[in-house]
């Protein structure tokens, strides 16, 4: 009994003692592997007397499960003093500055995200998107917009030409995507809506002006379409775009060719330390020009004046930029500045809807 | 268009005041740009008698006054550093708290050299009225002190300047303009009659229109009155002050009255001393190559196109637009001829803007001036010559006659409602219209409408509709909601074309880019190196010579663009844009590309230096993954699609490859861009680019159902087999990828190539392609030896394709 007694404190000793798990891998071997001393004890049992065996085994296996059990709750003890070990060893500097993502650093522009939520908005109200080639003819472009001949827009310092073909027929660049409604009214029986964003030229160039600029003009023909309703529309498209809960607009008799009556819409706000509001303030801003369309127009385009109705507005892309997000000047949004597009631009993800909002 | 508040009131009987006044004319349609009102900027400045002027006693140049305000109190004491301060004198005076316009400052109580200053005597140039310096303002010993001084100076009439829309000849004139405030409620317009002036005798001057057959609408009608005994002098004050108010400079009265009805009627008038005119007056076309030396004091050579009044000496006038300087009236004319004709607007627009002439003259005629006004026009003009300069009239010489503008408008009062969906009564529409002008017949659903001879504006039932509609105020119109074409959820609008536009911007944006919009017109050098150039492309009238062609491409763009940005510090630039593009000048020749341009180290892993690894120069496989994320983000099958080597002339020839569907169908480029160009557009590499065209792409499938085939989840474990494969070097890494992957097609998932080796090792015109084939059994486990089956098949079709041997 002293022997089995003062085995188990001596092996209890040893793993106690054991600094690593490679010592008490050995004291396990010395003690539990085949060969072991408790190991030898337990191949006793087998030559013992029935009596001796039922008074020796449990003493012998007691010996047994603890030494395992010590083993064991040393190990795990070693395994926990190695890992905080090695977790005080691994240290990073977190201050480090990691690469911005692809998505992080690419831009859309201003003009596009503009687009996008005009698109959003009047693809809410059922309009459709039509588009038409920048290269056009007079007659597209003027003639059947009701320009008299010799308006000065049809002039070479206002429009821009290409040079003339073998019978002297002379293309231009748009002037407004208005051929772009012709083509529709031309090709779409009624009811008809869409808007019509694209590319415009005119021979201009100053600090407010560019030689190529982006419009959308918005188009309704059918039975019933009058000036209330084009009130309607765009009261709720500047409401819409300009993300306000409401705004006061003012329309103003104004002179097209392609419409009558003509208006232009000012839109009201409040400039304030450089900063422009809308729905609040007494300052007008010019947003935009419409009208009925003209009736001169329709039957241009082969419709019944007087069995179909319908009207017309326009706005620069650009300019209802600026004024919702700021910029000061148009000319920098065509010199593909990275400062100013790193800036003014919108995150590839920033998408545009309704129902998430125009900007996040 | 500029008048004064009391001009207006000649025309129309009104109380109502300048805001209600400048509200109205904008809502109505004549949209005020400008008011100018001194009496209101200028309310401070009062009248003052200065009491004393003593000589300050720290400076030498001041004056210590004291100035009777006249608001009873006691003297103010004013420091004054004008020469002219002295006592006794009538000067103009402002209180502490006033802004002074000429010196862009606000009063305030000082102390100048030790002395208490409490406000200020005033120059003209102080007051933005002049540029007097040298004295404060010394006013009529009768002045009266305490009155406003803009009042007294008849600055008090406030002037107003609207933008007039190219549609309203009629309000080129005050009377025009009192009219529609008139129609809107503005008061009643003064309706002046015109009896015709008697003249004595014949005018001795005849006119003869030699107009071709076919001109004659270059000039309907010409008439011509001789004054005799005139004294041409100064116009009177009350002349004087409103033109100099509307900016024009009083010359003599003679001239003066051709101006104030110019600016009252819309009528232009010319006069002619008559005393300078040789022989009779003929209206013809100039001559090319004719020249006049016009009153402004230039010589302008004509062509025929224009339409000039000569006498027997030359030509004396470009008809319309400018009179000539020879016989151009001065204080010593004592005989006038004035001339009252009608033009074509469009033959004095061109001739206006061939000879760059802006004057008050061509703005009314080019717009259409009230073709029955021109002899009325005449009468009263010959009648304030003789008011203000005295003279005998003769009678007028007319030739032609004013060509008849009336025409009916057969009108339902419907028609205001349905195309405004406003409601107007009749009677309301009935009294704008006649306010304005236009008579109206008959009574029930339909009336007849007759505009009046000043509106060649108003053509049909629309334009009626405006009046009535623009009078009534298009703010009486409430917004109404325009109902859904149909009850339903909205359904996708977007073309197929529109949306990969989108998707392309965004896809580019994701991978770094960043967006820019440039010029659709580049330099026609430029556009010749992109395959561009037609002369069908060329404008005939570019705004810069760097812009003067349409682009074929919009890589050349980008480039210059990149270089801009890398010559202000950012070389390493990601740029891209998604537009239109343009082969001819049919419809069908325009495209639209999505292009990008890396430049530098702008990879999509990030550009530059980085403690974690620098990024190398970009490559053209970094163009290659730009254009194949751009396919697979807009959802274009790729089975078919070839990537074969060469490019457009503009990519390097060793290092662009073509995206095809077979040969016939390129959709885009990518590569290096070739170093002629990059020199030849003065750009540093590297650069790099793909174009894609975005028309070219295939259409996507109709499918019918959204459904997506059932997924394959084998539930064995894949295993990988790697080979290094030694080909020639010209044999393309892609010949054998397909050759591996085509060996066992059931069962090999994947090839990747992970390894390209040339070097010591292998022969010198060769190299290594090490693959992974990726194995995906589907029923069972491998064996080893149908592994060993399938690895000898892959060695086998390599070999065979590619004349490829396994490396040693």
């Amino acid at each position: 009994m002293t022997d089995l007694h003062s085995l188990e404190t001596e092996l209890l000793a040893q793993v106690a003692g054991a600094a690593d798990e490679g010592t008490l891998e050995g004291v396990r071997v010395s003690a539990l592997g085949k060969k072991g001393a408790v190991s030898d004890l337990l191949k006793t049992l087998g030559a013992m007397t029935p009596e001796a065996r039922k008074e020796q085994g449990p003493l012998i296996n007691g010996l047994r499960d603890r030494v395992q059990g010590a083993i064991q709750a040393r190990r795990e003890t070693l395994a926990e003093a190695a890992l905080a070990a090695r977790l005080a060893a691994e240290r990073i500097d977190v201050t480090l500055p990691v690469r911005e993502g692809p998505e992080t650093r690419g831009r859309i522009h201003p003009i596009t995200q503009v687009m996008d939520e005009i698109t959003a908005i009047f693809g809410d109200m059922g309009f459709a998107v039509a588009e038409g080639p920048d290269v056009e003819t007079d007659e597209l472009n003027f003639t059947a917009l009701n320009f008299p001949e010799g308006h000065p827009a049809r002039e070479m310092h206002d429009t821009f030409f290409l040079q003339p073909d073998r019978d002297g027929r002379r293309k231009l660049l748009r002037t407004h995507t208005s051929p772009v409604q012709v083509r529709t009214m031309r090709s779409q029986e009624p009811p008809i809506r869409v808007i019509c964003p694209g590319r415009t030229y005119r021979h201009d160039s100053d600090q407010t002006h560019t030689p190529m600029f982006h419009q959308v003009e918005g188009l309704v023909i059918d039975r019933t379409a009058n000036i209330a309703h084009l009130k309607w529309i765009l009261e709720e498209f500047c409401k819409a775009f300009f993300e306000v809960e409401s705004v006061k607009m003012r329309f103003r008799p104004s002179y097209f060719p392609f419409t009558e009556p003509s208006a232009e819409v000012d839109i009201q706000c409040s400039r304030k330390g450089g900063e422009i509001r809308f729905g609040e303030g007494d300052d007008w801003l010019e947003i935009l020009g419409c009208g009925m369309v003209h009736p001169n127009v329709l039957r241009n385009c082969g419709l019944d004046p007087d069995a179909v109705q319908g009207f017309a507005w326009g706005m620069g892309i650009d300019r209802i930029a600026m004024l919702k997000y700021g910029m000061p000047d148009l000319r920098p949004f065509f010199e593909a500045d990275l400062r100013w597009l790193d800036h003014y631009g919108f995150r590839p993800l920033d998408m545009p809807s309704l129902v998430g909002g125009l900007t996040g | 268009m500029k008048f004064t508040l009391s001009w207006l009131k000649d025309h129309l009987d009104t109380d109502a005041g300048l805001a209600v006044i400048v509200e109205t004319l904008t809502r109505i349609g004549l949209e005020v740009e400008r008011v100018e009102d001194k009496a209101a900027a200028l309310a401070s400045y009062r009248i003052a008698a200065v009491l004393t002027a003593e000589q300050h006693p720290n400076a030498d140049r001041l004056r210590v006054c004291t100035v009777d305000t006249g608001e009873g109190g006691p003297p103010v004491q004013v420091v004054c550093g004008a020469p002219n301060a002295r006592a006794g004198m009538r000067s103009v005076f402002a209180p502490p708290g006033t802004y002074v316009p000429g010196k862009d400052i606000t009063l305030a109580v000082g102390v100048i050299r030790g002395v208490e200053s409490r406000g200020m005597l005033c120059s003209g140039a102080e007051l933005g009225l002049s540029d007097d310096h040298d004295g404060i303002l010394d006013l009529p010993a009768d002045a009266p002190v305490g009155q406003p001084y803009a009042a007294y100076a008849g600055l008090d009439d406030p002037v107003i300047e609207i933008n007039l829309t190219p549609n309203r000849p009629d309000c080129t004139g005050v009377l025009g303009i009192a009219r529609d405030l008139a129609a809107a409620g503005i008061g009643t317009l003064r309706r002046g009659v015109l009896p015709p002036v008697r003249g004595e005798g014949p005018c001795p001057v005849a006119v003869t229109r030699a107009l071709a057959p076919g001109d004659d609408a270059l000039c309907p009608l010409f008439a011509l009155r001789l004054v005799r005994g005139v004294r041409n002098g100064p116009s009177p004050e009350w002349l004087r002050r409103r033109l100099a108010a509307i900016g024009l400079r009083p010359i003599n009265a003679l001239v003066d009255i051709t101006n104030y009805i110019t600016f009252d009627r819309g009528r232009p008038l010319h006069v002619f001393d008559a005393a300078k005119v040789t022989g009779d007056l003929t209206v013809r076309r100039a001559r090319d190559g004719e020249e006049v030396l016009a009153l402004d004091g230039r010589t302008y050579r004509l062509d025929d196109g224009a339409v000039v009044i000569a006498d027997e000496a030359g030509v004396e006038s470009i008809a319309g637009i400018m009179g000539g300087e020879h016989s151009g009236c001065d204080e010593g004319t004592t005989d006038v001829l004035i001339e009252s004709a009608l033009w074509d607007p469009r033959t004095i627009a061109r001739t206006g803007r061939r000879l760059g002439i802006v004057t008050d003259a061509r703005y009314r005629f080019e717009r259409g001036v009230d073709p029955a006004f021109a002899v009325p026009g005449l009468d009263l003009a010959t009648r304030m010559v003789v008011d203000l300069c005295g003279g005998v009239p003769t009678e007028a010489a007319i030739s032609g006659e004013a060509p008849d503008t009336d025409h009916l408008i057969d009108f339902p009062w419907t028609e205001v409602r349905r195309l405004s969906g406003l409601d107007v009564s009749r009677p309301e529409m009935k009294v704008t219209l006649e306010a304005l002008g236009f008579h109206v017949a008959g009574s029930g659903d339909r009336v007849k409408v007759l505009p009046p001879s000043w509106r060649p504006d108003v053509e049909g039932k629309a334009d009626l509709v405006e009046e009535i509609v623009r009078i009534a105020g298009l703010d009486r119109i409430e917004a109404k909601p325009l109902p859904r074409i149909d009850a339903t959820v909205i359904r996708p609008v977007l073309t197929v074309i529109q949306r990969r536009t989108r998707l392309a911007k965004r896809e580019f944006a994701a991978r770094g880019l960043v967006e820019a919009v440039t010029w659709s017109f580049i330099a026609r050098a430029d556009a010749l190196l992109f395959g561009g150039g037609a002369p069908e492309l060329a404008l005939a009238n570019p705004i810069a010579a760097d812009l003067s062609d349409l682009r074929p491409s919009l890589v050349p763009g980008l480039l210059r663009a990149g270089q801009r940005n890398a010559d202000r510090g950012s070389g390493d630039v990601a740029l891209f844009e998604v537009g239109q593009c343009f082969a001819s000048d049919q419809p069908e020749g325009q495209t639209t590309k999505a292009a990008a341009l890396r430049r530098g180290t702008a990879r999509h892993g990030g550009a530059g230096r980085h403690w974690d690894g620098a990024a190398r120069p970009v490559d053209a496989y970094e163009a290659k993954a730009d254009a194949l994320a751009l396919l697979t983000a807009l959802g274009v099958p790729t089975g078919g699609l070839q990537v074969v080597p060469g490019g457009p002339d503009w990519l390097h020839p060793g290092r662009s490859g073509t995206l095809q569907f077979g040969p016939r169908n390129p959709v885009g480029y990518f590569g290096e861009v070739h170093p002629r160009v990059l020199r030849a557009l003065d750009a540093r590499g590297p650069v790099v680019a793909c174009e894609i065209t975005l028309e070219a792409l295939p259409l996507p499938k109709h499918r019918p159902t959204k459904m997506k085939p059932p997924a394959s989840l084998p539930e064995f474990q894949p295993l990988t087999r790697d080979f290094a494969f030694v080909v020639g070097r010209d044999v393309a890494a892609g010949d054998i990828l397909k050759a591996a992957q085509g060996a066992e097609r059931a069962l090999i998932a994947g090839v990747e190539v992970f390894d390209i080796y040339e070097g010591p090792g292998i022969g010198a015109d060769q190299k290594s392609v090490a693959v992974a084939v990726r194995l995906q059994p589907t029923d069972r486990t491998l064996t080893d030896a149908e592994i060993e089956a399938v690895s000898r098949k892959i060695v086998a079709e390599v070999a065979r394709r590619t004349g490829a041997t396994l490396r040693g």
